[in-house]
């Protein structure tokens, strides 16, 4: 007697649990594409890991407290591996309203991918959409560094240029009246006539006198 | 002879001395680091890619042959025998193609402004490049956190980080938005650089260019071996050069295969006449020209092949994310097991899917993966460098790295074109004489970064790219042919190509041969009559129109095509002719001056009774 009694509750709650109901959710694991050679398989141990998470979740919930591992139905278990589950009340005997589920595992998302050591993409709960982590801004945005400290470079070597500049033009200005001095001094200023260096007194050469060369080539040869 | 040195006859510039390059390989990198620009890395690949692959190179050979080195040997001969910029070189020719000067002026500082622009997009994504992982490789969050952003998820991360992101584009361009200052502040940082580079002329910008014009070959050689050593690379570059010689049958191949070469070698900017300038008077200009232009087509060649192999890992990719997704569908649909399916299992399981249950597969629609499709899908200008090329990067093992060196090699590619083209203003109106002799040239160039930057701020507006796009498209294609022509024609027959050639010899130690005669007189001149045709029919033809980038369109993310209202189709008209306008007015100028000449020494010489 004790016995169909037990299979009667089973039938009824698995009843409860029939693909498609409102109150029923549809999960999808990808664990080879998440652990590729470590990945496990997908037996009915995970699957009571899996129903123990959903209860915990569902615990966190107020009023919700005293849910138990054997309140949470699967079904439908596929080599995908996909399958249904759904929550029970068996005291007021319906299956818990689709919201609150949605709720309970949205909060506790984190623990339950970790226990299966999977992601948001590796485990989908398909109707149920996850907060997606925001993205790590950095105070200052690294472009603006980087900006920085080209801009500061830039700027710094084109005042050295300028300066530089600057200082040589003043060098150049002064530099003039410098060379015009050490010119008087100079003894070996070269004087032009006639396209014709006229320094008889060069004594580097010391031989030839350039004034009289021309005379010999005005001679008409005999 | 004078003994003692006199004022140089042929130099300009108040009383100081012309400064010159310090050795003969800066002038050569600057010439190359200005005929190689970002057009080599984004333009080439393309008409390749379009015109049949491996079989384009033909009709660019020929084009270049006859007709960019010839062009470019007469730039560089005639600069270096004037030693003057262009303005200067072209009222010696003649005084009734003054004109020609003055034009190429005006091109060089309109192309300068957007140039820049380009480049400060580049060095925007260089910036952001410092960070792993990538800003343009996910979306960002919409408003509750449980999706993206309804225009990321709509197009792609990569265009959403360059409409959105970069540009701020907005859905029209009368609706002009406002300057956005991430782009102003780059603005600002690259006309800085520019200016740190060009500011005492050649002295400053030698220096620069051993690291702006060799670098580029540096990172092209490290992505060329990269490239080849990804998965799907080879295919690529086999499937892209393939030749396909029956496109040699239709005439615009050949057309754009002469454009190109006119554009890619930067011809008619006054650049290589300023560079060549600068020359000592005795140096072979003829080797100079043939192997500059030779190294620019070369690099053309070069970067097309790294590029080839990096799309083609990235169709091989898409290829395959593709058949992923149709796997996924397929498993999930069915209840497979997990990884069951591999790529080279797909086709049969899809085959035997569809024996078995038809219309379940019908209904998941999945899509067609080729990878033909793939590798189809090509693009030019900044699509290729900002879109299609950061998404390669995207998906190589060490994306930010990869992405540092790619744009680092964009940037300095564009700085030494700049370099070219500062320097076709600059050089021109320091030899005019613009300057009086205590103003400095440090101020000079100052003064042209200052007035181009701010012109350029109308570039940073939200529908800066538009106006960008209008610019590239209608500022420097038809003046720059005309102006060519002018030069070919103006050196050919007024100055006289006998005249020409005694220069030339007188240079070189060796006359001009048969070659070089025919085609300064003939062919040229004629292929340049042509493309000049061609391109303003074509101009004519097309109705003038712009792609938006708008979140409202129906087909959104395709672009859609608008027109352009009335008054920027006249802008367009004005970008077109203003600069050659200076051709006819100086002519009639100096018509004028002569007319008045003329008459005031016939009522001199009129016998006074």
């Amino acid at each position: 007697m004790r016995q169909n009694n037990s299979i009667t509750q089973e039938h009824t709650r698995r009843s409860k649990a029939k693909a498609d109901g409102e109150n029923a959710f549809k999960v999808r694991l990808s664990i080879r594409t998440a652990l590729g050679d470590n990945a496990y398989a997908w037996d009915t141990n995970e699957e009571y890991l899996f129903k123990a998470m959903v209860a915990f979740s569902m615990r966190k919930v107020p009023n919700r407290e005293t849910t138990e591992i054997s309140h949470v139905l699967v079904c439908n278990v596929t080599q995908r591996v996909s399958f249904w589950f759904v929550v029970t009340d068996p005291l007021k005997n319906h299956t818990l309203p689709a919201v609150e589920v949605q709720t309970a595992i949205r909060m506790n998302r984190n623990r339950i991918n970790g226990a299966f050591f999977l992601n948001d993409q590796t485990l989908e709960f398909l109707k149920i959409p996850s907060t997606l982590a925001p993205p790590t801004d950095p105070s200052v945005p690294i472009w603006i560094i980087i900006f920085g400290v080209i801009f500061c470079i830039v700027i710094v070597a084109v005042m050295l240029l300028i300066l530089s500049g600057i200082r040589q033009r003043r060098r150049m200005s002064k530099g003039p009246t410098e060379v015009d001095d050490s010119e008087d001094k100079c003894e070996n200023t070269i004087t032009i006539e006639n396209g014709i260096p006229c320094d008889p007194l060069d004594t580097k050469g010391g031989h030839i006198n350039d004034a009289f060369m021309t005379e010999d080539e005005r001679l008409t040869p005999l | 002879m004078a003994c003692a040195p006199g004022p140089d006859p042929r130099g300009a510039g108040g009383g100081h001395e012309r400064p010159s390059w310090d050795n003969r390989l800066q002038y050569l990198l600057s010439c190359i680091g200005f005929a190689v620009g970002l057009g080599n890395i984004w333009r080439f690949p393309y008409l390749c890619q379009t015109y049949g692959g491996g079989a384009f190179l033909i009709p660019y050979l020929v084009a270049l042959v006859l007709e960019g080195i010839p062009l470019f040997h007469i730039e560089l001969a005639i600069g270096q025998h004037l030693r003057t910029g262009s303005v200067g070189v072209w009222k010696a020719v003649s005084p009734y193609l003054g004109g020609v000067g003055l034009g190429c002026l005006t091109v060089s500082f309109l192309v300068s402004m957007y140039y820049n622009t380009v480049l400060t997009w580049v060095l925007w994504y260089f910036l952001n490049s410092f960070q792993n992982p990538l800003p343009w490789g996910s979306c960002p969050l919409d408003l509750n956190r449980t999706g993206f952003e309804a225009e990321c998820q709509a197009s792609s991360p990569v265009s959403y980080f360059w409409y959105r992101r970069t540009l701020n584009i907005t859905a029209d361009i009368s609706d002009s938005g406002s300057i956005q200052w991430r782009l102003l502040a780059c603005l600002a940082a690259s006309w800085a650089v520019v200016y740190l580079c060009v500011i005492r002329g050649i002295e400053s910008m030698g220096k620069a260019i051993y690291f702006t014009a060799l670098f580029p070959y540096l990172v092209l050689t490290i992505f060329l071996i990269r490239g080849l050593s990804l998965p799907g690379a080879v295919k690529g570059l086999t499937y892209l050069f393939t030749p396909d010689v029956r496109i040699l049958q239709s005439p615009r191949v050949w057309l754009d295969a002469a454009t190109q070469i006119f554009f890619s070698l930067s011809l008619a900017f006054g650049g290589h006449i300023a560079f060549a300038s600068y020359n000592p008077h005795r140096n072979n200009c003829e080797k100079d020209a043939v192997i500059i232009s030779l190294v620019n087509s070369l690099t053309s060649l070069y970067a097309s092949i790294a590029m080839f192999s990096v799309l083609g890992f990235k169709a091989a990719n898409d290829h395959g994310r593709c058949l992923d997704r149709n796997i996924l569908r397929l498993i999930n649909a069915f209840e497979l097991p997990d990884q069951s399916v591999n790529r080279d299992d797909y086709a049969a399981v899809l085959s035997h899917l569809n024996a078995t249950q038809p219309e379940r597969v019908a209904r998941l629609c999945l899509e067609t993966c080729r990878l033909e499709d793939f590798l189809d899908k090509s693009a030019s200008g900044t699509g290729l460098a900002f879109i299609i090329f950061t998404e390669a990067i995207l998906h190589m093992p060490g994306a930010p790295g990869w992405a540092v060196l790619f744009f680092g090699m964009l940037f300095t590619l564009g700085l030494s074109s700049m370099f070219g083209n500062m320097e076709s203003i600059i050089t021109p109106l320091l030899d005019m004489g613009v300057t009086h002799r205590f103003i400095p040239k440090e101020v000079l160039t100052g003064l042209a970064c200052l007035v181009c930057f701010l012109s350029a701020i109308c570039f940073t507006l939200q529908s800066g790219n538009y106006w960008l796009e209008i610019f590239d498209n209608y500022a420097a294609p038809l003046n720059l042919m005309v102006f060519a022509f002018f030069e070919v024609v103006g050196v050919a027959y007024v100055y006289g190509v006998q005249r020409f050639s005694d220069d030339v010899e007188s240079m070189t130690g060796r006359r001009p041969g048969l070659y070089w005669q025919v085609t300064w007189k003939v062919v040229s001149p004629l292929l340049l009559l042509t493309i000049f045709v061609a391109y303003v029919v074509t101009l004519a033809r097309t109705p003038l129109s712009y792609k938006a980038w708008d979140t409202q369109y129906v087909r959104f993310p395709t672009r859609q095509e608008k027109s352009y209202p009335g008054w920027v189709q006249a802008a367009c008209v004005l970008l077109c002719f203003l600069p050659v306008l200076w051709v006819p007015a100086v002519a009639l100028a100096q018509l004028l001056a002569a007319h008045r000449r003329k008459k005031d020494t016939g009522r001199d010489r009129c016998p006074k009774l």
